[in-house]
Formats: C-alpha cells, sequence, structure tokens
C-alpha cells in the first residue's frame, strides 16, 4: 500500500527512514521533533526528498534516481491538518464539494450523504468555518479530505490543536472512519493512547530514524 | 443645485471613461505584479519594485514627457504601434487613460500586494492536497481572499486617475472633448475671465468622486479583515 524509503537534510537535522506498509491504519510514532511532520509532508508531495523513492498504491510518487516527483495536486491523497485549514471564504458545504470539483468528479450524493452522517455534520452546512468550534472545524477538515475520494489518507496529528474533552468527542469518529470509509491512512501522533486505538501498525521515529515499526505492541 | 453645462459635462464624462479604462486595464496587470512581488524572489525585484513606484515620486510632468518620447507619433513604442497596430496614443484620450494608467499604477498595486501578502499559505497548500493545480489554487483561494484588496487596489486607482493632471497635460495636451479632463478643464477655466463658477462646479465634483473613492477604499479594507478571519 505505501513503501518510504527517503532522505532529507533539514538544517541540522537529518531525516532518514524506511518502511512498508499495509496496514489500515500506519501510526507514524515519535516525540515533537523526530521527523513525523516532514516524513508526512514528504508523502503529501509538500517536501521533496533528497534521495529516495516513495510508493503509494503500486505508483511512483516519488523516485530521486528516475527525477519522478508527482506534485501533490496529482497524487490523490487526502490530507488532514492540525490546524483544520478550511477556506474561510466558503461556508462548510462549499469546503466539502472543494476536492470533488477540484478533480473534477462526479456528484456523489450517497457518498457525501454518508460522511455528512457519519461526522454528523449535517447541522453546520450553511455556516463559515469562523463561526464553527474546534472540534466541528476538524470534523469538516476529515469530511472534506474524504469527499476528495483519496486512495490514502494522512493526518498529522488531527487532535493535537484540541482540548481532552474534544478528543475524546472525534476520536470515536476516527475509529468508525478507519472501520467504514474503507481508505488506508497514516496517522501521525506523539500520543501512545490514541495509535492504541486506532493504528494498526506502528512506525517509530527517534531523532530521524525509524526505531522500531509493527503492530500497536511496539508502542509498550 | 449645480448648474452644471454641457461643456463641463464633457469633460467629467471624459475623466470618468479615461478614469474606467485605465483602471480596468491595469488590474490584471496589477494582480499579476502584486502577485510576483509578494510570492516571489527574483533578480532585479528591488528595481522592478522601485520602477513601478517611480511616478510616485517623480515629477509629473517628467513621466509625460516620457510617455511622449516613448508612446508620441515618433516615439519607438508609438510609432511601431501606429504602424503595425493602428494605436494612437498621442493627442487622443487613449494617450490620456495611458498616462492615468501608470501614475495611478503604484497606488493600484499596493493594496493588492499587501492583501496577497496577508493571505495564509497553508490555506493554498491545503488546496493543492484536495487535488487542485496551481493555477485553480490561485482563482479559487488567492484570488477570493484578496478579492477585497484587490478592489480597494482599483478604486484608489480609480480616484487617482480622474485627478491625474501633469503627465496627461503633457503627453496629450489639453483639448476639449478629447483629451480634456476635469482637472485641465479647471486648469484652463481658472486662467479664463468669469471662470471662476465653472471651476468652482467641477471642484465640487472632483472633492465629492475623491471622497466617495477614498470612502469605498476604506470599505473594502474592511472587508478585506472580515475575510481573512472567516465570518
Amino acid at each position: 500500500m505505501l513503501r518510504v524509503d527517503v532522505e532529507k537534510q533539514l538544517g541540522e537535522f537529518s531525516l532518514s527512514a524506511s518502511f512498508e506498509s499495509e496496514g489500515r491504519v500506519t501510526g507514524l510514532f515519535g516525540a515533537s521533533g523526530a521527523g513525523k511532520s516532514s516524513l508526512i509532508n514528504m508523502i503529501a508531495g509538500l517536501l521533496r526528498p533528497d534521495r529516495g523513492t516513495i510508493v503509494i498504491d503500486g505508483e511512483t510518487v516519488d523516485d530521486t534516481a528516475a527525477g519522478i516527483h508527482v506534485p501533490t495536486w496529482r497524487r490523490r491523497i487526502g490530507y488532514v491538518f492540525q490546524d483544520a485549514r478550511l477556506f474561510p471564504h466558503l461556508n462548510v458545504a462549499q469546503n466539502l464539494d472543494y476536492g470533488r470539483r477540484m478533480n473534477r468528479l462526479a456528484a456523489d450524493p450517497a457518498q457525501r450523504t454518508r460522511v455528512v452522517e457519519l461526522l454528523d455534520i449535517g447541522a453546520l452546512l450553511d455556516r463559515r468555518p469562523g463561526k464553527l468550534s474546534g472540534g466541528e472545524r476538524q470534523r469538516v477538515a476529515l469530511g472534506r479530505a474524504l469527499l476528495s475520494k483519496p486512495r490514502l489518507l494522512l493526518l498529522d496529528e488531527p487532535l493535537g490543536a484540541l482540548d481532552e474533552a474534544r478528543k475524546v468527542e472525534i476520536l470515536p469518529y476516527l475509529v468508525r472512519l478507519r472501520d467504514e470509509a474503507n481508505v488506508p491512512m497514516v496517522y501521525v501522533s506523539h500520543d501512545v493512547a490514541e495509535l492504541r486505538q486506532l493504528a494498526t501498525q506502528i512506525v517509530m521515529l527517534r531523532q530521524g530514524r525509524v526505531t522500531s515499526f509493527g503492530g500497536v505492541k511496539v508502542l509498550t | 443645485m449645480l448648474d452644471i453645462s454641457p461643456a463641463e459635462w464633457t469633460a467629467i464624462l471624459l475623466s470618468l471613461r479615461v478614469a474606467v479604462i485605465a483602471t480596468l486595464v491595469a488590474t490584471p496587470f496589477g494582480i499579476a505584479l502584486a502577485w510576483l512581488l509578494a510570492r516571489k524572489d527574483f533578480w532585479g525585484k528591488s528595481f522592478l519594485d522601485a520602477v513601478v513606484h517611480l511616478p510616485l515620486v517623480l515629477p509629473p510632468v517628467v513621466t509625460g514627457y516620457l510617455l511622449l518620447l516613448t508612446f508620441g507619433r515618433r516615439g519607438l513604442v508609438g510609432a511601431f504601434l501606429a504602424d503595425h497596430l493602428g494605436i494612437v496614443f498621442a493627442f487622443r484620450w487613449t494617450g490620456a487613460a495611458l498616462a492615468c494608467g501608470v501614475m495611478s499604477f503604484p497606488l493600484l498595486v499596493r493594496p493588492m500586494r499587501l492583501s496577497i501578502e496577508a493571505i495564509d499559505r497553508r490555506l493554498e497548500q491545503a488546496a493543492e492536497t484536495l487535488g487542485a493545480a496551481p493555477l485553480k489554487v490561485f482563482f479559487t483561494v488567492t484570488l477570493p481572499l484578496a478579492l477585497p484588496g484587490v478592489l480597494a487596489g482599483m478604486v484608489l486607482g480609480f480616484a487617482k486617475a480622474i485627478g491625474e493632471f501633469g503627465a496627461t497635460i503633457t503627453f496629450v495636451s489639453n483639448i476639449p472633448g478629447e483629451t480634456q479632463t476635469i482637472s485641465s478643464a479647471i486648469y484652463s477655466l481658472i486662467q479664463t475671465p468669469d471662470g471662476d463658477a465653472a471651476a468652482g462646479r467641477l471642484v465640487i465634483v472632483s472633492v465629492i468622486l475623491a471622497l466617495g473613492a477614498l470612502i469605498a477604499a476604506e470599505w473594502f479594507a474592511r472587508r478585506a479583515t472580515q475575510r481573512l478571519h472567516g465570518n
């Protein structure tokens, strides 16, 4: 599903990571500064590796030796950022439809209804992002990423900006997503509890290196 | 209330036409340049920035004279345009529009540039992850978010264009019905005996137009802030 073998120098920090995952949810675990965000940004194509390859769903999206670098907008990925990044000039419904419009996909009302119900955002459709709570924003961001029909969903600490109560509110949605949405995910977090609930495979990062890889057991 | 004569109307309408055309033609160039200055680093950037601002600090008569040398019938560009495309600027209202466009350009670009600089670029990244190609990102995210600044720049540019005098009169002279704008009409009137009343009326018209434009620019600037905060 996802194969990563990359090197990247970022100032003093050097990242060199290699792993292959078939899991439904690959958890990238590590302390802040371990290189999790750089790694996920390379998978997204927002950051270009100095050396190495990235293969998503059988398609090589990065291969420095062959000079391949598929730009982000052609990777067919979804990305949920820590800070939601909803478009402030569009309402929730327009935010949700943005990916479909950009990818010129036909309207799929059934999927849209399913995602809206899965995330409980039906009541928010007419609102502007400025009028939403942090938890609501993150749910809309999840829906927006899903509705662009990605083949891989990247989540960079999607609960990181929320307080405990909000985390508990969102976590069940993520579990439902994993079990029902049928999109493989890469989930970045430094929270062991979160990953225990969600991840099926763990990539543990420390100072830019993969220190262990395997089932959720490696978190102990 | 204001008893405006047909000759004065001619000058007012000409001013409006000149300023509207100048603003509309300058706007796409202004947006492109604002984007370039806000987003790109390239060799000669500060020089380009200085050149854009030059009409703001040069004596308008110098700008007008340079336009005459360049776009006049014997000018390098002017001769080419006249011979090959049939476009003539010298002593035509189109020349007045060109002069106004050049003179108002720095004012038009500035708010556009500021509003593009104020955009959170992470939103553009988000658009990219949703499958938007760079040009689509520009038209669906960057431009809508910068729109209040773009409109503010257009209003300011328009206000400057409608009041332009020095470069216009140097470049295209002061021909009633062709190149005589409000400003040059006032200039002629105050040199004529008994011209005071007519000049006074045109002065009032220009004050109203300028004030209206400034109020509109202010309103757009406020909208810009609200928009960026997502309300």
